[in-house]
């Protein structure tokens, strides 16, 4: 178990190593062929270890790679944990990043830093993956910096444009924000309980005062909004699109941003000690995936759209992770990874077809000419919109029902959430696939052709698996399903399913009726239309003006801070306590050059002074 | 009975303020030599006084070197003096101020 | 007046003493003529020499006038002569601002705390060593300054020999005229 363990961590690493130093000798196929490969082995031996990981008893092995940090009482091993959770996460990073690097031999074709891309996408799962199955918080922080690392050499990939080189910064500094709040959480942690493991963390656990257990929440909330796209460090997330398909469908809408989540669920145990935390958690979620929603609705760039989809998917996964259902945010960030990375690597392959045009005014009516793109697309719209039997409904109901139970107004919201969802998902997917046909100076005239078959394959894939996604967690089998396999993590027994039949019906129905109303208003107000100054606000088109505020209250007091400390501090203060010192010295020799009178007198007189003192202090003495 | 070591030795200090008082205030080369030997001199007297009450040859032995320094001294000074002064038109030391600063 | 536990001739002797002394020491200071100023240093070193007899140091007395009144000053004499005797000093104006305040205290905390040490110590405090006793008093001491000189100060004695030579080459040496280069340039 421990060698399989660590070969999943490896191979991606091994994919690394070998295009970083290899690369240039190896033709753009043998570079797909390795990048993709290892990954995929990577996925073999996470099933392997799943497999292996049912077998055991405990379910829980701890790999221990070698002794990292020893230092005083502070001792870091660089160690794996193999659980349940760390095991479902390695299987659907893995599997879908196995998925996308596939897709991107073809999408990137011809690229002329084809090499560098594998190198920077392999480099990112190692990191996800040594993220998910750290076993202390010190190795998870590695992880978490490495997929930011990654993510902004990914999102800057086409560096000589400057939207790609600022979205790549934007996002690292919102990410190093979030870091802050990783790091005092670990502070805090430590100072209390001297360990930074996972599981010695939650043996622990219960020895922190209400106080601290609150701090050390909120802190990693803040993490977790950086990393994972949540008000108040979401507007990153828009601008990461500047990045190939491939990446935004990875990284920004499957891995890299449910890391947040990942580690709030991880450390439930110190959640379940702070309700107050817990309540922020949940509201931020909820607000989040609302504001998101409404965004979206408003936004002409498909990829944009599919950015705050994800922004406000996650939001739900955040919420339900505030109401402590942690079985069925894992359940929607799989269900989500399925269909998300499905929508995106589909709009990939149009964007592909239209030689990259993305503006969704410019599209429309590719239903015929993407014979393997549209249907794929379309069950990612239905999904993801919560229409039944598709992942999406039971994942999403999954999480409002557990909602329900704890918060009526949170519920209200993610209904409402829920209807803006189908609405412009479908608004989406009318303007692309349906209606007239605008795209036709982007091809000059000839018709866009389906995509290669490296990059329908995962299509296929995904859509199969959102299709039947659903049966890892029906509510009527809760025990023998994902979230009963997550339960002992959670240290809880799943608790699903416990609110009486009848209201779990008439949920369900609910969210049916809102999806297919969302859906039912989109299609007749879109189905003639391709811009409305009444269905599409500007306010909303510009974020709520989110980054317009940041800009007034942080970016510019800051830049003028620092304006000004450059244009006043430093001369004046800083040279001045430099050069001050200096003139000063010269001064005070100066000044101390006029007792050389150059007078012998003065110079006896001086001597003279002198005896009377040692005179004065003898007599002191002996008197 | 013979006069107090006390007064002779305040007579001595005396002196030795006066000769330094003198070295300070005056200007001319060879004044200021002599305030010297005032100083000197008050220095043997001190010491004589002190054989004397200590019943010591020592400090008379002290006495008969400093004279022989002071002379050797006084040989050395008014040769610099001479070698300084020979060109100028003053003996006062206040002119020989460069090295000054 | 002064008590007379002290035998008059003494006080006198002592009396005598001083007024040379402080009457040389005054003038020397204060006259402006330096021949006249060289004079009165000769006062102050006859009372001094009485000063030295009347401590029983017969031999240093002499040895006083003979080297100190007799050779030193005739030096001081002959260097005035040579560089011009009618060199005056401007007495009352002193260039260098508050001279002569802070010499004046200066030198007046010096003389005070030397009493006042001196004082404090009951005058003459220590030890007589070993080397040799005084005479008695009224008789000459040659006898034993001169055992003490070459006995134990020996080497001291031969090395003052030694100065006196050095001095007077250096003397030769700093009085003499550049003639070298001249000599060399008519050669």
């Amino acid at each position: 178990m421990a060698t399989v363990a660590t070969l999943i961590l490896l191979m991606p690493l091994l994919g690394f190593l070998t295009l970083l130093l290899l690369g240039h000798y190896l033709s753009e196929k043998q570079v797909g062929v390795i990048g993709t490969g290892v990954v995929a082995a990577s996925f073999i031996f996470a099933i392997i270890s799943f497999v292996l990981l049912l077998h055991d008893s405990s379910r829980e092995v701890t790999v221990n790679l070698f002794a990292w940090i020893s230092v005083g009482t502070l001792h870091v091993p660089a160690a794996l944990l193999v659980d349940p959770l760390s095991i479902t996460m390695c299987l659907f990073v893995t599997g879908i990043s196995a998925l996308i690097h596939l897709y991107s031999t073809g999408y990137m074709h011809g690229e002329k830093d084809f090499r560098k891309f594998f190198i920077y996408l392999n480099l990112f799962v190692f990191s996800m993956l040594l993220l998910v199955l750290a076993n202390n918080l010190v190795l998870t922080f590695v992880g978490w910096e490495g997929v930011g690392l990654c993510s902004y050499w990914l999102v800057s990939y086409y560096f000589d444009r400057d939207s790609a080189a600022s979205a790549g910064k934007k996002a690292f500094i919102y990410n190093r924000v979030g870091d802050v709040g990783m790091l005092v959480a670990m502070f805090l942690l430590f100072s209390r309980l001297h360990t930074l493991t996972y599981l010695t963390i939650f043996e622990r656990a219960g020895t922190l005062t209400p106080v601290i257990a609150t701090l050390v929440v909120l802190t990693l909330l803040l993490a977790a909004t950086g990393k994972s796209a949540q008000i108040p460090l979401f507007n990153w997330l828009p601008d990461a699109m500047e990045g190939p398909t491939p990446v935004s469908a990875l990284i920004h809408a499957a891995t890299m941003v449910t890391a947040g989540v990942y580690l709030l669920v991880r450390m439930s145990p110190v959640l379940a000690l702070s309700h107050s935390g817990r309540m922020t958690i949940a509201v931020i979620g909820g607000v989040t995936a609302f504001v998101a929603a409404t965004i979206a609705t408003s936004q002409k760039d498909i990829k944009k759209v599919l950015a705050f989809s994800t922004i406000s998917q996650i939001g739900y996964m955040v919420l339900a992770v505030g109401v402590g259902a942690y079985g069925a945010a894992i359940f929607l960030m799989i269900s989500h990874a399925f269909f998300k990375a499905l929508l995106f690597l589909g709009s990939g392959s149009v964007i592909h077809s239209l030689n990259g045009e993305q503006d969704m005014r410019k599209m429309g009516g590719l239903q015929k000419y993407l014979p393997l793109t549209f249907p794929t697309f379309l069950v990612g719209w239905l999904a993801i919109s919560g229409i039944p039997p598709f992942a999406g409904f039971w994942s999403k109901g999954d999480v409002l029902t557990n909602v329900f139970e704890h918060n009526k107004a949170l519920w209200a919201l993610g209904v409402l959430t829920a209807i803006l969802t189908a609405y412009y998902m479908t608004r989406l997917f009318i303007l692309t696939f349906r209606g007239t046909e605008r795209f036709r100076e982007d091809t000059a005239g000839h018709d866009p052709h389906e995509s290669p078959w490296v990059m329908t394959t995962p299509l296929v894939v995904l859509a199969a698996l959102t299709v039947v996604g659903g049966i890892l967690d029906l509510p009527w089998v809760h025990h023998d399903s994902l979230a009963g396999f997550l339960a002992p993590t959670f240290g809880y027994v799943a608790a699903g399913g416990h609110a009486d039949t009848l209201a779990q019906y008439g949920l369900a129905l609910v969210d049916v009726a809102a999806a297919v109303f969302g859906l039912l208003a989109a299609y007749s107000i879109w189905r003639n239309i391709t811009e409305s100054s009444r269905y599409e606000s500007s306010f909303l088109e510009h974020v709520w003006h989110w980054d317009d505020f940041y800009d007034a209250t942080i970016g510019r007091p800051l830049t003028e801070a620092a304006q000004f400390s450059d244009d006043v501090i430093e001369p004046q203060v800083i040279d001045g306590a430099v050069t001050g010192l200096a003139v000063s010295v010269r001064r005070s020799a100066e000044g101390l050059r006029k007792v050389q009178s150059g007078f012998v007198r003065h110079y006896a007189l001086a001597t003279v002074l002198g005896l009377a003192v040692v005179i004065v202090y003898l007599v002191a003495r002996v008197g | 009975m013979n006069v107090p070591a006390a007064w002779y030795l305040i007579l001595a200090a005396v002196l030795f303020g006066i000769g330094a008082f003198g070295l300070l205030t005056r200007r001319s080369a060879l004044i200021m030599f002599m305030c010297i030997e005032l100083m000197l001199n008050a220095v043997n007297l001190t010491f004589v006084t002190f054989s004397r009450t200590l019943n010591d040859i020592s400090g008379q032995a002290i006495v008969f070197f400093v004279m022989v320094v002071a002379a050797a001294e006084v040989t050395v000074g008014l040769g610099i003096v001479v070698a300084i002064f020979r060109r100028r038109s003053s003996t006062s030391v206040d002119e020989l101020s460069e090295m000054k600063g | 007046m002064i008590a007379a536990a002290y035998s008059v001739p003494n006080v006198l002797v002592f009396v005598t003493a001083t007024l040379l002394i402080l009457v040389g020491a005054i003038g020397v200071i204060s006259v402006k003529n330096p021949v006249h100023a060289a004079l009165c240093l000769i006062m102050t070193l006859i009372g001094v020499a009485v000063a030295f007899i009347a401590q029983s140091a017969d031999f240093l007395a002499a040895v006083q006038i003979i080297v100190y009144a007799g050779a030193i000053v005739v030096l001081f004499l002959f260097v005035i002569m040579f560089l011009g005797v009618d060199r005056r000093e401007h007495i009352h104006f002193e260039p260098l601002v508050g001279q002569r305040a802070f010499a004046a205290v200066g030198v007046a905390i010096t003389v005070g705390g030397l009493i006042t040490l001196m004082a404090r110590s009951h005058w003459v405090s220590g030890a007589s060593s070993v080397t040799t006793k005084l005479s008695k008093v009224g008789s000459g001491n040659v006898k034993e300054l001169g055992t003490a000189v070459f006995t134990t100060y020996l080497f001291a004695f031969e090395a003052t020999a030694a100065l006196l030579i050095i001095a007077v080459v250096g003397a030769v040496l700093l009085a003499r005229r550049e003639q070298r280069a001249d000599v060399e340039e008519n050669a």
